[in-house]
């Protein structure tokens, strides 16, 4: 049971004006993995994404959870994507705007513990600032706590270093490592390879390889 | 908790940016105003026009202000994170439409009345016409963010959308303008408010569902 | 028996490559019995049917008015089942049903407002006359150029067809309160106005050829439809195999 896969595909095809953008693609990803999803801009890295994230459905293949199937849940429970837009709205302060992401979630808001996570990320003073007045790494910044916020066993996350500098880039990555040795599924699209065994997915050459 | 986050959420939204709420106000009361300077200033005259002068009006307003219902989310990305939540898109989606009804709706009810009496409308059609517009408007917003979920990802927008919806708010107008005239007359209006009642019962429950599924097909579900 | 039957009928007819070559068997002979059923009809109605005794010879209009308006909203009727089985079960012809149905129930909706007008002009003395019927077809028209403007507007073929969809769905639950709040409208406004037809039954004689025209212009707008469908089919799906080897 606890052997089973958190996601599998099978035979995913896909196409955008009228170019492949994969083919026949298929894996299996099990708990405590990191995926990177590698190609040039355009290969198809986010529609990919969105397939997983179930945003987009002009698909053929199967695409499966079969751990939550098992247990009868929902997979898209333990799912949290984050997209390639930041996802937050300018008026709002950071803090505003994770309250509501986090309520989508069936989540409270932990304000310290949001404040810390912050911290982290370097925005400590920007927490009431509206986000308007960020610049686009900080905003992305924001929306990367939610790494932080909360519990979830499957992560995506669409070109999550962008933005960052050097110290970003590794405070994420550690993150990212730091969730995968917890037993969760960590799925992102970048040129950049986290250090260690990423499993990766490469489009772009065609149909699509899985190494 | 979605519900109460996303309303707050809302509320928060237009109080930081108060032009949402006054604009469509104001584009209510101006387009009203045109008429008398349009058509003829003669008190009967106005008092027969006012009932659909003012609801095409009020029509409009709501028109213009719903366009903008899910633009802003979808622009910044937060609508792609609503959309894959785990949870029913119906709950924050009645939230939205609520929050919109405080916002816009409600003002342009408070204001109907005293456009109906500037159009010189009997004082026992005003009663009415603040009635018929409290029960119209929640329906032309439930209706107009239906429109509003398919348009969001076209630049065209605004007039698209109206093609869209105003043969769908023929009934309300034609009810809501209807029992002014009928209370303008002295004739008995609890049918027709009845209607009109129904209709907004239907649409709010209804719509949300309609409109999730627009923001899916939207989003390229 | 029937209820397998159909459902066979739907699965295969949903296929567009099965869609494709029942098409094609059955347009060769439909087409000629369309026209000639329509012409038929028309004839009989608008050159040997009896005189009304109320319109003399002005109502014979009512043989393309009649078959286009009811033609129209069946056509509207259908873009909204299509749309249902296109948002429940996600079936690609139904979305091509959809775009290859709009453009010729706008056309009927228009040809039953003109004609509307024309039999207007000897009978009320006007072009125009704001009663129910033609309101409502009115109204109906905007709903078809809605769905048009909608399809048009969206780049993506698989997102029109769905957005298009939906938009059918609400129009036709709305279009029985339209109809009802319409007539409720005009019963407001104005007394009764002389009916299309003068009276509520019809002769035999009457009654056949407006049948007739009435088979006849369904059959022909689905034959359009049939036409336009395997076009739009042949653009989505050129990319298959199936249609590589018939072109």
């Amino acid at each position: 049971m606890t052997d089973l896969p958190l996601l599998q595909a099978d035979q995913l095809s896909c196409e955008r004006d009228d170019r492949v953008l994969f083919e026949a693609l298929s894996f299996v990803a099990h708990a405590g993995q990191i995926w990177q999803l590698a190609g040039a801009n355009g290969a198809g890295k986010t529609t990919l994404m969105r397939i997983i994230a179930g945003l987009h459905g002009d698909f053929s293949g199967r695409l499966s959870w079969p751990a939550a199937q098992a247990r009868n849940e929902d997979p898209r429970q333990q799912l949290l994507s984050i997209g390639h837009r930041s996802g937050l709205r300018s008026e709002l302060t950071p803090l505003e705007n994770l309250r509501w992401w986090l309520a989508l979630h069936q989540a409270e808001l932990d304000v310290a513990k949001a404040e810390q996570a912050l911290a982290l990320l370097g925005l400590a003073g920007y927490e009431t600032v509206p986000v308007a007045q960020l610049s686009a790494g900080q905003t992305r910044r924001v929306a990367l706590s939610l790494l932080w916020l909360l519990d979830k066993s499957v992560w995506l996350l669409d070109e999550p270093f962008t933005a960052l500098d050097a110290d970003g880039v590794a405070l994420i990555e550690g993150r990212l490592r730091e969730l995968a040795d917890n037993g969760a599924l960590v799925l992102y699209s970048s040129h950049h390879r986290v250090n260690g065994e990423a499993r990766q997915i490469r489009l772009g050459n065609g149909p699509g390889e899985v190494l | 908790m979605t519900f109460t986050a996303t309303l707050q959420r809302e509320l928060l939204l237009a109080w930081r940016r108060p032009a949402e709420i006054i604009n469509p106000l104001f584009f209510f009361v101006m387009v009203t105003a045109l008429f008398p300077l349009g058509v003829s200033p003669q008190p009967e005259l106005l008092a027969t026009i006012a009932p659909g002068v003012v609801w095409v009006a009020a029509l409009l307003a709501v028109l213009l202000s719903v366009d903008g219902l899910f633009r802003a989310d979808h622009d910044s990305g937060a609508l792609e994170q609503l959309l894959s939540a785990p949870q029913n898109l119906y709950v924050p989606v009645l939230a939205k439409l609520v929050a919109h009804w405080l916002l816009t709706g409600l003002p342009l009810v408070l204001v109907a009345p005293l456009l109906g009496y500037m159009l010189h409308l009997p004082s026992a059609a005003i009663g009415v016409l603040f009635v018929a517009v409290l029960l119209g408007t929640p329906t032309m917003i439930a209706i107009g963010a239906i429109g509003a979920s398919l348009t969001v990802s076209l630049r065209s927008g605004g007039i698209l959308l109206s093609l869209l919806v105003l043969p769908l708010y023929v009934p309300v107008l034609v009810f809501g303008a209807g029992v002014v005239s009928y209370a303008a007359k002295g004739l008995p209006v609890s049918g027709v408010l009845a209607l009109l009642a129904a209709m907004m019962l239907a649409s709010f429950t209804l719509a949300p569902a309609a409109v999730a599924a627009g923001l899916r097909i939207s989003t390229g579900n | 028996m029937i209820w397998k039957t159909l459902k066979r009928w739907y699965h295969q007819l949903g296929s567009p490559r099965y869609f494709y070559r029942f098409s094609e068997a059955v347009l060769p002979w439909l087409w000629p019995i369309a026209l000639l059923v329509t012409t038929v009809g028309l004839v009989w109605g608008l050159a040997f049917a009896p005189e009304d005794y109320q319109q003399g010879n002005s109502y014979r209009i009512i043989f393309i008015h009649v078959p286009a308006a009811s033609a129209a909203l069946l056509g509207y009727i259908s873009i909204g089942v299509a749309g249902l089985v296109n948002l429940v079960w996600r079936m690609k012809m139904a979305e091509v049903m959809i775009k290859a149905i709009a453009p010729f129930g706008a056309v009927l909706a228009a040809i039953a407002l003109i004609t509307g007008a024309i039999w207007g002009k000897p009978t009320w003395g006007t072009y125009w006359v704001w009663d129910a019927r033609l309101t409502s077809m009115l109204i109906m028209l905007f709903l078809y150029l809605g769905i048009m403007a909608l399809i048009h507007a969206i780049s993506d073929p698989r997102q029109a067809g769905r957005a298009a969809g939906l938009l059918a769905v609400v129009g036709v639950i709305n279009v029985i309160i339209v109809k009802y709040s319409v007539e409720w409208w005009h019963s407001l406004h104005q007394g009764s106005t002389i009916k299309l037809t003068g009276e509520t039954t019809m002769p035999a004689e009457m009654l056949i050829p407006l049948l007739l025209s009435m088979l006849g212009i369904y059959l022909l707008f689905a034959v359009s439809v049939l036409w336009r469908a395997r076009a739009e089919l042949l653009w989505r799906e050129r990319k298959s195999a199936w249609v590589k080897e018939l072109l």
